[in-house]
């Protein structure tokens, strides 16, 4: 009895007043929890991405290559209407788009089977199968991708006995690589989307005479098509912003990633760096304002 | 029953999920028309023999007919049998009227045939205001009465019902039953259906087969399994009983084998009771249990047998007695059942064969 009596009364300690405190002030709790998050949340991030704003409006005095802070639209001007901004915006989001369907075909068949047809034991095998090349350094696989693309490389090789070739260095490379790269992060979201579709539909679906094709246009696709655009995203922002696969494989082609670049390198112009850099979040933000209504932003 | 072809014949049918035996060479006619149960706890082999008539699993061995033809090797869109689901399956992204469409959507009938069915559908689970609603915005009642709208807008031959009323609350599965039983008769149709609520089963079914290890252990009318439950594990599935084990029979019945006496039969009394074929044994009440309608008496008798008995709260208002009060319990030899041993394979077939 004595004892049980003195552990129902737990000594004072410097932890168990803090706890005491804590569970007494939330807001403190609050601070405590969320300080550090948002401390790189705002600082490193927003405030990063408002100045990369900011300097798209200043200018370089071409002489001297000192930075001028003065207001101008001259940036954004240049790259709406220069031709050579232009053509490449339009190669670089027409990459983007060729991925991003290369992508949710591929991942389509391969989520549909991990999430409705294999296993429990397949279902984990093929899971890390498609994690395991994210683990892997990004120069590494697009290094790789170089070496089996080049004209003695393993496609020759394999292609050559039907009459094939290697599409060699340039766009069509830059698609299979960047295809290749980003396709785990298009398998995943739709996987998921996938294993929230309980199997009762699809057998409800059958069962009321449904047959295979009209279960998946009007069941399964509906259902999944906010996990999809989640998918593409993810497929299209990050090859909207690439600009190191296509120097590996892209031959002499630029992306806008290239010009950013070179223009904040070579060309010491990081207004106009800033000023293209513009582009592919006015194009992101733009997609994402085009989806947000089916709730694929929910999918994230 | 026999002179016409049943809407459903099961022929050894058999089902094996690696070395489980989910279905145990289960031969069964359903005839048409009828409201039929299948009873049994949970992993009994009752929905894997739902899912196999509904061509959801391919069985291991055996065939399934639907009125005579053989639809074993058959998908689930070729076989005029719908489902009601247990978790209703309604498609979220639907309307309720898209969803009781949908199976006329995918057999090819234009639009405005097949609103103009589902809204009829519709009106006959009494839902004919909620078409345009998701069935997120729906009740569990009303979701349930969507998914039966949906499974015989297609008019099937045979509706199986998968523990449809098994998410709802007790008032309104009462409710459901009612209206299942109706519609059921206005429709005219075969409906199979799987529950563990043996009450339940009772109260729908013109049959019902009792499965356990994936067996049908009984098969029989209501009436039936509950006045002549043929094995121990019927007599305390369905509904509850008093077994008297082999020794006990003897001692207290004056004959051999397992017997089982309904609590509902025996009497409780202070002093014995006599008359033609009533027999009594004298015990301690260990404990009254008020239940409304009834009242749960449990007694010890001195022959060392834990029994059951269930007064009627009836106008007579007989004192239930109290614990620790001697008292007799009495009985009517009509009512104490033979139960056979333990069925083997055969033997079940034998004795399923012999009820129907």
């Amino acid at each position: 009895m004595t004892s049980a009596h003195v552990e129902s009364r737990p000594r004072r300690t410097t932890a168990r007043a803090g706890s005491a405190f804590l569970s007494t002030h939330p807001r403190t709790r609050l601070a405590l929890l969320l300080a550090a998050p948002l401390f790189w949340l705002v600082i490193v991030y927003i405030v990063a991405l408002a100045l990369l704003l900011v300097t798209a409006f200043w200018s370089v005095d071409s002489f001297t290559g000192v930075i001028t802070t003065e207001f101008t639209l001259d940036n954004i001007i240049e790259v709406v209407t220069g031709s050579l901004y232009q053509t490449v915006t339009l190669r670089t989001v027409g990459v983007a788009l060729a991925v991003t369907i290369i992508d949710v075909v591929l991942a389509l068949p391969i989520a549909f089977f991990m999430a409705k047809v294999a296993t429990p034991r397949m279902q984990r095998v093929l899971l890390i199968m498609v994690l395991t090349p994210l683990w892997a350094s990004y120069l590494v696989k697009a290094y790789a991708w170089r070496s089996v693309l080049s004209q003695d490389g393993i496609l020759e090789w394999l292609l050559a006995p039907f009459g094939g070739h290697t599409p060699g260095y340039g766009l069509p490379a830059t698609i299979i690589t960047l295809s290749y790269l980003w396709l785990p992060y298009v398998i995943l979201p739709i996987y998921a989307g996938l294993e929230r579709v309980p199997d009762s539909l699809l057998e409800a679906s059958g069962d009321l005479g449904g047959k295979t094709w009209p279960t998946l246009r009007l069941i399964v696709f509906p259902l999944i098509l906010p996990a999809i655009i989640a998918g593409t995203i993810f497929s299209f922002s990050l090859s909207l912003g690439d600009y190191i696969t296509v120097n590996i494989v892209g031959g002499t082609n630029q992306m806008l990633g290239n010009l950013v670049y070179t223009n904040v390198g070579a060309a010491n112009n990081l207004p106009l760096a800033s000023a293209i850099a513009l582009i592919p979040i006015v194009i992101i933000f733009g997609y994402l304002f085009l989806v947000r209504r089916t709730g694929a932003l929910d999918n994230l | 029953m026999t002179d016409i072809q049943p809407a459903i014949r099961l022929t050894g049918l058999t089902k094996e999920f690696g070395a489980v035996t989910a279905v145990d060479h289960v031969d069964l006619e359903i005839a048409a028309g009828e409201f039929f149960s299948m009873l049994g706890p949970s992993g009994s082999g009752k929905t894997t023999v739902l899912r196999l008539i509904a061509g959801f699993e391919q069985p291991t061995g055996g065939t399934i007919e639907l009125f005579g033809e053989d639809v074993t090797k058959r998908a689930p869109f070729d076989r005029d049998v719908n489902t009601v689901f247990q978790d209703y399956a309604l498609f979220p992204h639907m309307t309720v009227l898209e969803n009781v469409a949908y199976g006329l959507r995918v057999r090819g009938i234009g639009r405005r045939e097949r609103l103009d069915r589902a809204r009829a559908a519709l009106a006959s689970v009494r839902l004919e205001q909620m078409g345009d609603r998701k069935p997120s915005q729906l009740s569990g009642g009303q979701r349930q009465r969507v998914a039966l709208a949906r499974a015989t807008v297609v008019q099937p031959k045979v509706l199986l019902l998968d523990e449809p009323l098994g998410a709802l609350d007790l008032k309104l599965r009462e409710q459901m039953q009612v209206e299942l039983k109706q519609i059921q008769r206005d429709l005219g149709i075969t409906f199979i259906f799987v529950t563990h609520d043996q009450e339940e089963a009772l109260t729908l079914s013109d049959r019902i087969a009792v499965f356990n290890d994936g067996r049908i252990q009984q098969l029989g009318t209501p009436a039936d399994l509950y006045e002549t439950p043929g094995s121990r594990f019927v007599a305390g599935f369905v509904g509850t009983s008093n077994l008297f084990d082999d020794a006990r029979s003897r001692e207290l019945l004056g004959r051999p084998g397992e017997h089982s006496v309904r609590p509902e039969k025996l009497a409780v009394s202070a002093e014995r009771e006599i008359g033609d074929g009533v027999q009594s044994a004298p015990g301690t009440v260990v404990e009254v249990i008020y239940l409304g309608s009834g009242i749960r008496i449990v007694v010890d008798l001195d022959a060392g047998l834990r029994v059951t008995a269930l007064a009627q709260n009836d106008r007579r208002r007989r004192s239930p007695g109290e614990r620790g009060d001697r008292v007799f319990v009495s009985w009517h030899d009509a009512d104490v059942v033979a139960l056979a041993p333990a069925p083997s394979g055969d033997e079940q077939a034998d004795a399923a064969a012999s009820v129907a």
